[in-house]
């Protein structure tokens, strides 16, 4: 059915786009996001794939090209990453709060200053509350069968939002693993013609983001909320339906490893997920019954799942890759409040925010930090609740 | 003296252009504008419109005044997103909409320039329309690079604006794009004729339209076609076309060529309360550089 090449983790996000066609993309360069871009020129110059290119003189003008295209009708997707993504932050809001649905490959890279092209989760982290879907992926394979699902799951009449997905610049962005790209010509027919909620194209006239009044303003924004909890089956379905068509499903908006039978929970999100999953396995050897919940899908956030895999659990521990200074690192807060809607009694908890700024973590690091946390919780003591584990 | 030819009326029909229901102060350019642009393009508009007064005239959602689509966009982001609404029309066939970027001078001149320059060098197609009332008037009548040197402004409040105002035609013209225009609200048949143009050309036209705001000028509301008139004829404001390399001066501008027969800029000025602490140095600066801006149209002519 599809074929297999060996492709970076950028390539694998243009082959998804290429697969896709949209008729639109537009993007601005910066390190590690240019392969992308990079490889989609090459191919729509090649006569490849034909969509518009439009090269752009900035990230805010990217997204806001591909907003204008997108309302217009056409399928659009633009990647970026970092500072990039946060000159377009303003257009960002704009693109949810006018239900538009695109695709954007976010290639993490810290945040400056100092200047530094490693990844960490911070620039993803920062679009949080920005009414788009937000997907990481793990691999290379992932990053584009995401990366196709987004446009399923952004043009879903019952979501009608934007869709990122991230991964992270040079681990996978610029790693090559064996992918395999599914049929063109399926990958085309399962999407269907394109779906929004409404189109400008000049056809009868209406009005876009005008001056609102506070009440319909509200009403819009509790429209994404809404939403955003209507996404959690489309997600799955969409899922599912990627599974029976091409072969491979991945879970919904998590993916649970060696969790069903687990006493404790380790929560992580991104390629290094894998490295934790290889901790856990040593750890499993040694007769500690951990598991991983990985994270696919941070917006909508699946507080339910977290629950159902960590209700029963003695203890979770959750590794984030960015830190809202001053506060905590994001999955876990956002976890914590996810449980405490559900019971009284919460597990032991710590948060460990690591591999930040691109700082190399391994499955030693990780196999070390949860051995501590589940002996220090069997032993009847308080874990850590928060701590920036730095390798110097 | 022989009397001007009497003009043939622009063919719109003012509810096709306007609904009810606009909240233009009164005495506001920016209608008088929309009109024309409706007449000469026809309902089948997309305007592009980024924060500014006009985001506010088009009234409040879910209606809007203005009886074509528009889309309200970032600050500096109506040439991009008017790129690629043109992209997504073309690729989809559609060829019988015009998508009119419209902006005012600090969307263009200032927060905006970095994204028209691009959609301007890339040849996206699309008529940007930049009304210059000369100030940001939405948020208060701040200064713009485009506010005239000596003018007040609750940002420039004591000594007026200390610099000159950015010429955006010129930055235009540098850009080789196929049509450049400046225009003025008080000439509705020459902003009329230069859409006309604009709209036969495929790629990136800019028209620049002179477009006084009784409100941040400080005069009678009644005033706002005589006041765009008066720029005209005291020779500050010309009107011209630029086409492959060349400058055509406009109907109403060609009799000020000759300094002698333009009115004393004076007359434009002591009518304005934003001028009322100008001082005569700066009076002369102002006269130096219509000289320049004449001397500068000559060499393209
Ligand atoms: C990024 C951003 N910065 C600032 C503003 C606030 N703002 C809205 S309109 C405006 C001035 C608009 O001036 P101009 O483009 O000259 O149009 P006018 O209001 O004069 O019609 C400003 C500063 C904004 N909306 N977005
Ligand atoms: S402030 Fe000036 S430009 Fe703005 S709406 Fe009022 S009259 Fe029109």
């Amino acid at each position: 059915m599809g074929v297999r090449k060996a492709l970076t983790g950028n390539h694998a996000i243009s082959y998804a786009v290429k697969l896709v066609r949209p008729e639109v993309i537009a993007a601005y360069p910066i390190t590690p996001q240019t392969s992308i871009v990079e490889k989609l020129s090459e191919m729509v110059e090649s006569g490849e794939l034909d969509s518009t290119m439009i090269r752009v003189e900035s990230e805010h003008s990217a997204l806001a090209a591909c907003y204008g295209a997108a309302l217009a009708g056409a399928r659009a997707f633009t990647a970026t990453s970092s500072q990039g993504l946060l000159y377009m932050h303003e257009v960002v809001h704009w693109v949810s709060r006018a239900r538009i649905p695109m695709v954007m490959a976010i290639v993490s890279r810290t945040i400056n200053t100092p200047w530094n092209i490693w990844p960490d989760h911070s620039d993803f982290m920062d679009q949080r509350d920005a009414g788009w879907i937000m997907a990481y992926a793990m691999d290379n394979q992932e990053a584009l069968d995401l990366t196709i699902q987004a446009f399923k799951i952004g043009e879903d009449p019952e979501v009608y939002l934007p869709v990122m997905v991230g991964i992270e610049g040079f681990i996978l962005g610029h790693t090559t693993m064996p992918v395999e790209i599914p049929d063109e010509e399926l990958v085309r027919e399962w999407l269907g013609p394109r779906r929004q909620p409404y189109v400008v194209d000049g056809g009868s006239p209406i009005g876009v983001g005008g001056l609102t009044m506070p009440e319909e303003t509200e009403d819009i924004f509790h429209g994404i909320q809404e939403s955003m909890e209507a996404a959690k089956k489309v997600i799955e379905r969409v899922d599912k339906e990627y599974g029976r068509l091409f072969g491979r499903s991945y879970g919904g908006l998590t993916q649970c490893y060696r969790c069903e039978d687990a006493d404790y929970i380790a929560v992580a999100m991104g390629a290094w997920s894998g490295d934790l999953m290889e901790a856990v396995n040593t750890l499993r050897d040694q007769g500690y019954r951990v598991g991983v919940v990985r994270i696919r899908f941070y917006r909508p956030f699946p507080h339910e799942e977290l629950w159902r895999y960590s209700g029963r659990a003695k203890g979770v521990i959750v590794f984030d890759r960015s830190i809202s200074f001053g506060g905590w690192g994001p999955i876990f807060t956002d976890l914590v409040t996810g449980l405490a809607a559900y019971t009284d009694k919460l597990p032991a908890l710590s948060n460990i925010v690591t591999g930040i700024a691109g700082v190399n973590i391994t499955s030693e690091d990780f196999e070390k930090l949860v051995k501590r946390f589940v002996e220090t919780v069997e032993k009847g003591g308080k874990p850590v609740f928060f701590e920036w584990f730095k390798k110097r | 003296m022989s009397q001007p030819r009497p003009k043939q009326p622009i063919p719109y029909n003012m509810r096709d252009a306007f609904l009810p229901g606009d909240a233009a102060c009164s005495g506001c350019p920016i209608p008088m504008g929309w009109k024309t642009v409706h007449a000469a393009l026809g309902g089948k508009v997309i305007y592009v419109i980024p924060a500014c007064c006009s985001s506010v005239v088009v009234g409040t959602s879910p209606g809007h005044s203005l009886n074509a689509t528009v889309v309200h966009v970032p600050f500096a982001a109506a040439a991009s997103v008017a790129s690629g609404i043109a992209e997504a029309l073309e690729k989809r066939g559609i060829t019988d909409v015009h998508v009119v970027a419209w902006a005012g001078d600090g969307g263009t001149a200032d927060i905006g320039l970095a994204t028209l320059s691009g959609a301007a060098e890339r040849n996206n197609n699309m008529i940007y329309i930049m009304y210059d009332n000369e100030a940001y008037m939405n948020t208060g009548i701040q200064r713009s690079s485009s506010t005239p040197r000596g003018a007040w402004t609750t940002t420039t409040p004591v000594a007026g604006k200390a610099e000159q105002k950015k010429d955006v035609a010129k930055i235009m013209i540098a850009h080789n794009i196929p049509y450049v225009a400046t225009a003025s609200i008080a000439y509705p048949h020459d902003f009329y004729s230069k859409l006309q143009r604009a709209k036969s050309i495929k790629g990136f036209k800019f028209i620049h339209l002179h477009a006084p705001c009784p409100v941040g000028w400080r005069f009678e509301p009644q005033y706002t076609v005589k006041m765009a008139r008066l720029a005209v004829e005291t020779g500050l404001w010309v009107l011209y076309e630029y086409q492959n390399g060349k400058i055509t001066l406009s109907g109403p501008s060609r009799p000020y060529m000759d300094p002698s027969k333009r009115k004393p800029i004076e007359e434009y000025i002591k009518m304005q309360g934003r001028f009322r602490n100008i001082t005569q140095e700066i009076l002369e600066e102002i006269r130096k550089s219509v000289e320049l801006n004449w001397e500068w149209i000559r060499k393209f002519m």
